[in-house]
């Protein structure tokens, strides 16, 4: 049977890390990503992982080292924040276009400046287009299980794409949750190990990351466009055949008291319990409020995004990052998007919420709700804000 | 490479744009790039070697007699060979259109 244990986030995901099997972790230590580096590196000086840790200079270097990693043919894994992810993200985006399967942890916190250690989405939207697989979890639970989820995406033939997965700084990362540990034999048996398609070897050349002149960049990014596209049923799949495997199935979205919901709330993350909260205080008296929590940030799931929000009049999407001079945060743009070609389609108004570590809580969401009730559908507005 | 560069389409690239055909570099015309081209005089060439030497591209051929031949499918004009000649007996002349 499964084991259910108190656990910090952090542990649990170094532990999820352990358990499959993974060959090389490369990290540079930041808040609020430390306790999952520091409790890898115990398990290999322990001897409980039989890994290469390589203990870098920077992120840069970090993301170096996996991309290299990946390319040997070994599992890798790393594990960043804010300034340490904008520092790897020069290699982020060759290891996606060279599609080296790895597994990312991101803590997300906030950037420069001010200075902030604390949580919002500005770190992972900076990258969005970085051709990753990307998903946000909601609690400790999705966290370790998306590890396994992450490997087996990533590394699937038909995929090959690395895969981050976004936990809210602080508010999972340093929090203490009951975790279902998964039994190791049930993890081998879901986690085969990685075969990969390309690799460097000596006993046969290959180049990787050659220049692409003009006559076929086109094609190559095409290419990549078209990999991403692909990727969703295997996606859904490899999500399938958890849950039949643990009892815990997972979507590209997921839908809350969304049954006839005329007010629809839209979350990424660990905002997506306390909106819950908020939403079920107001479904006791009588509001018809539901939420769609985004799991799957990249690929977009438009057609589930779509049959989820079905029915709504009003559309209240809450970002945690900024994009300064733009039409809202980083996912109502997106909500606007998948929304457009509908005939007829709700009205979107876009709250920008808990930067930088501010709290939000379910009243806050009651707040907002029964703002935007009465708002047109403006562009956006930072919620909490003093004026 | 199954075919010439402009008729590949995405689908005949390999996963990552992996090469996975070592050497294949040769088949790149790097004389494309040329806008100036070497002439080279045997009459003044005292066979010293010195412009294969320097040549960035190995694109110039000692032949059995000592003198000299530019390969143009790779050379770039540059006009090293033509700097470093002690006697003067390789020029550039503009390519034409």
């Amino acid at each position: 049977m499964a084991k259910r244990v108190g656990m910090e986030v952090s542990i649990a995901a170094a532990e999820a890390v352990k358990q499959a099997n993974t060959d090389i972790v490369a990290a540079y230590p930041i808040t609020p990503q430390t306790h999952i580096v520091e409790h890898l590196s115990e398990l290999v000086n322990n001897g409980e992982l039989d890994a290469e840790f390589i203990p870098v200079e920077s992120e840069h270097s970090a993301m170096s080292v996996c991309a290299g990693g990946a390319a040997v043919g070994a599992r890798t894994f790393t594990c960043t924040s804010s300034q340490g992810l904008i520092l790897m993200s020069e290699i982020v985006y060759a290891a996606s276009s060279l599609r080296l399967p790895m597994l990312m942890i991101l803590a997300n916190r906030s950037l420069n400046s001010p200075l902030s250690i604390w949580n919002d989405h500005s770190d992972v939207m900076a990258i969005r287009d970085c051709g990753w697989i990307q998903v946000f979890a909601d609690n400790g639970q999705e966290v370790y299980d998306h590890v396994f989820v992450g490997y087996r995406v990533a590394e699937d033939r038909n995929v090959l794409t690395p895969f981050i997965v976004n936990l809210d700084g602080f508010i999972l990362t340093h929090v203490i949750e009951p975790i279902e540990m998964i039994e190791q034999e049930v993890v081998d048996r879901y986690l085969p190990p990685y075969q990969p398609l390309h690799r460097l070897h000596p006993d046969r050349p290959v180049t990787m990351g050659c220049f692409g002149p003009p006559i076929l960049f086109t094609e190559a990014k095409k290419a990549q466009d078209e990999a991403m596209n692909k990727t969703m049923p295997h996606i859904l799949q490899a999500w399938q055949e958890f849950g039949d495997l643990t009892g815990r199935y997972y979507h590209p979205v997921e839908t809350h008291e969304t049954e006839g919901a005329k007010i629809i709330v839209v979350t990424q993350g660990a905002l997506g319990e306390t909106a819950s909260v908020g939403i079920e205080h107001m479904r006791e008296h009588n509001e018809a409020v539901g939420l769609v929590k985004i799991r799957l940030w990249r690929p977009f799931p438009f057609d589930e995004f779509r049959k989820a929000v079905k029915g709504a009049e009003l559309v209240v999407v809450m970002d945690r990052a900024i994009s300064y001079g733009g039409p809202g945060g980083p996912l109502a743009g997106e909500v606007r998007a998948a929304l457009y070609p509908e005939e007829s389609h709700p009205r979107v108004v876009n709250f920008i919420i808990g930067l930088g570590g501010r709290d939000v809580s379910p009243g806050d969401f009651v707040e907002m709700i029964q703002q935007a009730k009465v708002k047109p559908g403006e562009w956006y507005e930072i919620h909490g804000v003093r004026e | 490479m199954a075919k010439p560069e402009h008729e590949m389409t995405w689908r005949d690239l390999n996963v990552g744009y992996v090469v996975d055909e070592p050497g294949n570099a040769r088949i790149y015309r790097t004389g494309d790039w040329r806008s100036q081209r070497p002439i080279y005089n045997p009459e003044r060439c005292i066979r010293c070697g010195i412009c294969y030497i320097y040549c960035p591209d190995m694109a110039i051929r000692i032949l059995a007699d000592g003198s000299i031949e530019h390969d143009l499918y790779y050379c770039k004009g540059c006009g090293i060979c033509a700097e470093e000649c002690p006697t003067g007996a390789i020029t550039l002349v503009d390519e034409e259109e």
